[in-house]
C-alpha cells in the first residue's frame, strides 16, 4: 500500500464515475430543487393574502435591482442543480440499457414502487412544465405580463389572468400531481443515496417523503383550483 | 396438478434463444419447483429431446446455486425463499408459468436457465473480504463485537449469492450483493482495515463489470430469498462516500 496522495481532480472522477456518485449527485442536486420547489410554494401561498398587494411586493422585492446579484445568482445555481440532475439521470438510465441488453419476456414488479419506475418519465414531463411555466410567468412569451412599474411585476393579476385559461391550469396541475410522484421517491431516495438509513429512522423519512409530496402538490393545485372556481379574483 | 410451461431454450451463450411450451402433467403439490422440472425433464429425455439445463446443488435453500424467473419474479412468488424451497402447492391446477433465466450483461447465458455468474466471485476477489494471518481458530471473546452490531452484520452475511437481486432489478445492478458484503464486514473490527479500500474496489469492480446502477426501487430487498435490506445499500453508499473524501491512496 503507498500513501501517495490522489489529485482531486483523480478522486472527483473516480467519484463520478461510479453510478454511486451519480446518484450522490442527483441527491445533492435534488435536494437543492426540493428546497426550491418548498420556497417557491410559500412565495406563492402569499397570493391567498387578504392584502392583494402582498405577493406583488414579495415579487417587487426580489426584483429589486440591488439584489439583482443574488436573484441571479440563486437562478445559476438552480440551472446547474437542473442540468447536473438530468445528466446523470441520462446517464443512469443509459446505464439500465447497458447493463441488461435482453429484456426479459415477462417481467413482473413486486413493489408497488410506480414512482420509483417512472421517475425519468414524471422528470420530463416536469422539465417541459417548468420550461412553459417560465416562459408563461417570468419571460412572459406565452400571454402578456402586466406590470406596476419597470422591476414591480403584477404577480396576482399574471397569476389569476393565466390560470383562467383551463389548459393552462391543466397542465399546471398534471405537473404538480406528477411533482407529487417524483418527490414521493425523490425525497426518500435522496436520503438513501447518500447514504442515511436506519432500521429505526428510514420508516420516518419515507413518511416524511410522502407527506411532503402530498403536501407540497395539494397546495400548489389549489391555487389553479381556486381561480377556476372563482375563489380568488382579481 | 396441470402446468403449461413456457421455459426459455438457449443451447449456447452465442445462439438465440426462444420459450418454448412444454406441458407438466402430474404435477404433485409436494414436489419443489426444482423436482418438477426433474420430472418434466425425465419424460423429456425418454421422448429422446433434450432435458432443460438448471443450476441446483444443496435444494435447501442455502447454497445459492439455484434461481431463474418465474413469471417475471426472481425465485417465485414465495417470498423469502429460494425456488429449491418453493413447493408446488403455491400454484395452482391449470397455471401458466413462464421460466426465464437471469437477465444481465454482467450474467450471460450459459445454457436455458443456466447463468454465468462468475461476476460475483470477481467482485469478492476485488475487495469482499479480509487479509487475515491463518493459523489455529482465535480465541472466543479475543474481540469483543457489539451485539447490535454482530446481529447486523449476520443480517448482512446471510446473503448466499444467487444474484437474484441483479435479476430483479430494472436496472441489473448489484447494490445489494455489493452492500452485504461490505455492511457484514465495515460492521466488524475484523473488516475495518480494508473498509474504504473495499468500498472503492468493488464499486470499481462493479462498473468494469456493466452491473447497472441502483436507483432505490427496492425490488431487490423484495425477492432477496434471504430478505437483505436496503440498509446495505445505503451503508455502502455511506463507505464510499467518506473513501471519496480521503486524499490517501490505497
Amino acid at each position: 500500500m503507498s500513501s501517495v496522495a490522489v489529485p482531486s481532480v483523480r478522486r472527483a472522477a473516480r467519484f463520478y464515475e461510479a453510478p454511486l456518485g451519480k446518484k450522490v449527485v442527483m441527491a445533492v442536486t435534488g435536494m437543492i430543487l426540493f428546497g426550491y420547489v418548498v420556497a417557491h410554494l410559500a412565495g406563492n401561498l402569499q397570493v391567498y393574502s387578504a392584502d392583494h398587494q402582498q405577493i406583488n411586493r414579495y415579487a417587487a422585492a426580489l426584483h429589486n435591482p440591488s439584489v439583482a446579484v443574488l436573484l441571479w445568482g440563486v437562478r445559476a445555481m438552480l440551472l446547474l442543480a437542473v442540468a447536473l440532475h438530468i445528466i446523470a439521470a441520462l446517464q443512469l438510465w443509459n446505464l439500465k440499457r447497458i447493463a441488461r441488453p435482453i429484456g426479459y419476456v415477462k417481467k413482473d414488479d413486486v413493489p408497488a414502487a410506480y414512482a420509483a419506475r417512472t421517475m425519468i418519465w414524471s422528470g420530463s414531463i416536469i422539465l417541459a412544465f417548468v420550461i412553459f411555466h417560465i416562459l408563461h410567468l417570468t419571460a412572459g412569451t406565452v400571454l402578456p405580463l402586466e406590470e406596476l412599474g419597470p422591476n414591480r411585476p403584477n404577480v396576482r393579476a399574471n397569476l389569476i389572468g393565466g390560470f383562467q385559461h383551463p389548459a393552462v391550469a391543466g397542465f399546471y396541475i398534471l405537473a404538480m400531481l406528477l411533482l407529487c410522484l417524483h418527490l414521493h421517491h425523490g425525497v426518500w431516495s435522496m436520503f438513501q443515496s447518500v447514504g442515511v438509513s436506519h432500521p429505526r429512522y428510514t420508516l420516518w423519512l419515507k413518511r416524511f417523503s410522502a407527506v411532503s409530496a402530498l403536501a407540497i402538490a395539494f397546495a400548489n393545485i389549489s391555487i389553479p383550483v381556486a381561480v377556476l372556481a372563482g375563489w380568488l379574483t382579481q | 396438478m396441470r402446468l403449461l410451461l413456457h421455459i426459455w431454450r438457449q443451447r449456447n451463450a452465442q445462439e438465440k434463444g426462444r420459450t418454448i411450451r412444454y406441458l407438466a402433467a402430474d404435477v404433485n403439490p409436494d414436489m419443489s419447483f426444482l423436482e418438477m422440472l426433474d420430472v418434466l425433464n425425465e419424460s423429456l429425455i425418454a421422448k429422446g429431446e433434450e432435458p432443460v439445463a438448471f443450476d441446483h446443488d444443496c435444494r435447501e435453500g442455502i447454497c445459492g446455486t439455484c434461481g431463474f424467473m418465474i413469471n417475471g419474479v426472481a425465485h417465485g412468488p414465495l417470498r423469502g425463499t429460494t425456488l429449491c424451497q418453493l413447493h408446488m402447492r403455491h400454484f395452482h391446477d391449470g397455471e401458466e408459468l413462464y421460466l426465464e433465466p437471469w437477465r444481465a450483461r454482467a450474467f450471460p447465458v450459459v445454457r436455458d436457465l443456466v447463468v454465468d455468474r462468475s461476476a460475483f466471485d470477481r467482485l469478492i476477489s476485488a475487495g469482499g473480504f479480509i487479509s487475515a494471518s491463518t493459523g489455529s481458530a482465535p480465541d472466543g471473546n479475543a474481540i469483543l463485537v457489539p451485539k447490535e452490531n454482530a446481529e447486523q452484520a449476520m443480517d448482512a452475511a446471510a446473503c448466499i449469492g444467487c444474484g437474484a437481486c441483479v435479476a430483479m432489478c430494472p436496472n441489473a445492478s448489484a447494490s445489494l450483493f455489493m452492500g452485504a458484503k461490505i455492511s457484514h464486514l465495515g460492521l466488524l473490527p475484523q473488516g475495518q482495515p480494508e473498509r474504504l479500500e473495499r468500498v472503492l474496489a468493488m464499486v470499481a469492480q462493479s462498473n468494469e463489470e456493466r452491473f447497472g446502477g441502483c436507483t432505490n426501487i427496492g425490488e431487490c430487498e423484495a425477492v432477496c430469498p434471504k430478505q437483505i435490506k436496503l440498509d446495505v445499500i445505503a451503508r455502502m453508499h455511506r463507505d464510499f462516500l467518506r473513501a471519496g473524501w480521503r486524499r490517501r491512496a490505497f
